[in-house]
């Protein structure tokens, strides 16, 4: 009997140990998706502030048309909900990729002040793009300032 | 014997002497500034090539409060952390009692008011290449901002380098005004040179030191560690720099990198100041990263 107990003492335990050890796997698996959905979005800014970029430096023709759906696109990837793709360990110290640091978490109503800042200046471009090739040039400055503003304080910076 | 004794003494006396002589901080020529006007606009100028903003702004301030130059930044080096002291216009904790040949010995010379050695901390062994006219300007802005009355925070520094008089030997043998890069430039190119050797001090950062601090100007702008945080600072030579003048400009424009990142860590703040130059300032700086020479 005794031996019976401590039989099934063992395989609760190891349930347990198992059971822990998959509930960190899920865990961790969400951290991981949550930035690699965080990374698409920056691609998704990257690629759309290319085309406006492209136009800025007058390496492509400019168009109000397509710079005015990619400044569309800028506005919409800014005001997209985040609540679930920044969740609390997903820092570079919690996820292999990550160049989150820990201070996000530390002052999200200054991350949140950021992100309102974006929109303000995604907003700016909005309605410059498709006015014509001077207002966008002189849109992309408080475009990159409203990014980097955020890069500074709160990713690993680049080696 | 007693002959000896006093020729001994005397060395060292004329040795001392000689020290005392060869360490002893040097002021500019006021004659070289008398009659000069000041234009604030042009001031301001000099005030964002040179990134004043970006060691002497109170940590972590961007926009509008960059101009309160109130200090407090801490740079961490392999001779102990140096606090940037406030230059705002408080008369007492700040510069606002400062005249012209008081910023003017300070930027050529990194010699105070008081006649002591600023540690080259800050980048007068750039700022010794500006220009008369530019010093005169940059003193009419900076009395237009504001006063700020944040006190300096000490330097934590190890010993020897507590001993500011030992920096007259240091300037001895690393102050000078020649350029590096001393090809034929066009007029484009010397602007951008004065820019970048002079105001802008990017070999601050970007040129490795040597064991006593001083740049090694072998290896000119081919990148170094980051002294003041993690990663590395980048070589911007043609060797590494592929980037376009018309990339590199836009990058000083907006911070946008090529491929539509941002500068991080100190250049973003670089950057700020960049992104108040003229159009024509930021291509001149442009086309003397191009007639660097590239080092691997």
């Amino acid at each position: 009997m005794t031996t019976g107990f401590k039989m099934l003492g063992v395989v609760l335990g190891l349930t347990i140990a198992t059971g822990a050890a998959i509930g960190q796997d899920a865990a961790d698996k969400a951290l991981a998706d949550a930035t690699k959905a965080r990374q698409a979005q920056m691609q998704l800014y990257a690629f759309n502030l290319g085309l406006l970029g492209g136009m800025a430096k007058g390496e492509i023709p400019y168009d109000a048309t397509s710079a005015s759906a990619a400044a569309g696109n800028l506005l919409n990837l800014a005001q997209l909900d985040q609540t679930h793709i920044w969740p609390e360990g997903s820092d570079e110290m919690g996820v292999d990729g990550s160049k989150a640091l820990p201070a996000i978490w530390e002052n999200l109503p200054d991350v949140m002040a950021k992100n309102d800042d974006l929109v303000t200046a995604a907003t700016a471009m909005d309605s410059a793009a498709g006015t014509d090739l001077a207002s966008l040039q002189g849109a992309m400055g408080a475009l990159g300032g409203a990014c980097g503003a955020c890069h500074k304080a709160y990713r690993v910076p680049n080696s | 014997m007693r002959g000896f004794l006093s020729f001994t003494i005397l060395s060292c006396l004329v040795l001392a002497g000689a020290g005392w002589w060869l360490t002893t901080p040097e002021r500019v020529e006021p004659s070289a500034y008398a009659g000069l006007v000041g234009v604030p606009a042009r001031g301001e100028v000099v005030f964002h090539a040179g990134g004043c903003a970006s060691c002497h702004s109170a940590p972590d301030s961007s926009g509008a409060a960059r101009l309160i130059l109130s200090g407090g930044r801490a740079f961490v080096s392999d001779f102990g952390t140096f606090h940037a002291p406030n230059i705002s216009q408080d008369p007492d904790h700040g510069i606002g009692a400062w005249d012209i040949i008081d910023l003017a010995n300070a930027m050529i010379h990194g010699t105070s008011p008081q006649g002591q050695h600023y540690y080259p901390a800050f980048p007068y062994t750039s700022y010794s290449r500006a220009t008369a006219q530019d010093i005169v300007d940059l003193h009419a802005y900076m009395v237009t901002l504001p006063a700020d009355a944040t006190p300096d925070q000490p330097h934590d520094l190890a010993f020897p380098f507590t001993l500011r008089r030992g920096l007259g030997l240091w300037k001895a043998l690393y102050l000078d005004e020649d350029w590096t890069l001393t090809s034929e430039l066009t007029d484009t190119e010397e602007r951008g040179r004065y820019l970048t050797e002079a105001l802008g001090h990017c070999a601050e950062c970007h040129t490795p030191r040597g064991a006593l601090g001083a740049l090694d100007r072998s290896r000119w702008m081919a990148g170094a560690p980051n002294p003041s945080g993690r990663g590395t600072i980048p070589n911007i030579t043609p060797a590494k720099l592929d980037w376009s003048e018309s990339d590199i400009v836009a990058y000083f424009t907006s911070g946008f990198t090529p491929d539509y990142d941002t500068a991080g860590g100190s250049m973003a703040a670089v950057v700020e100041g960049l992104s108040q130059l003229t159009e024509d300032d930021r291509a001149a700086l442009a086309a003397y990263l191009k007639r660097l020479p590239p080092i691997d």
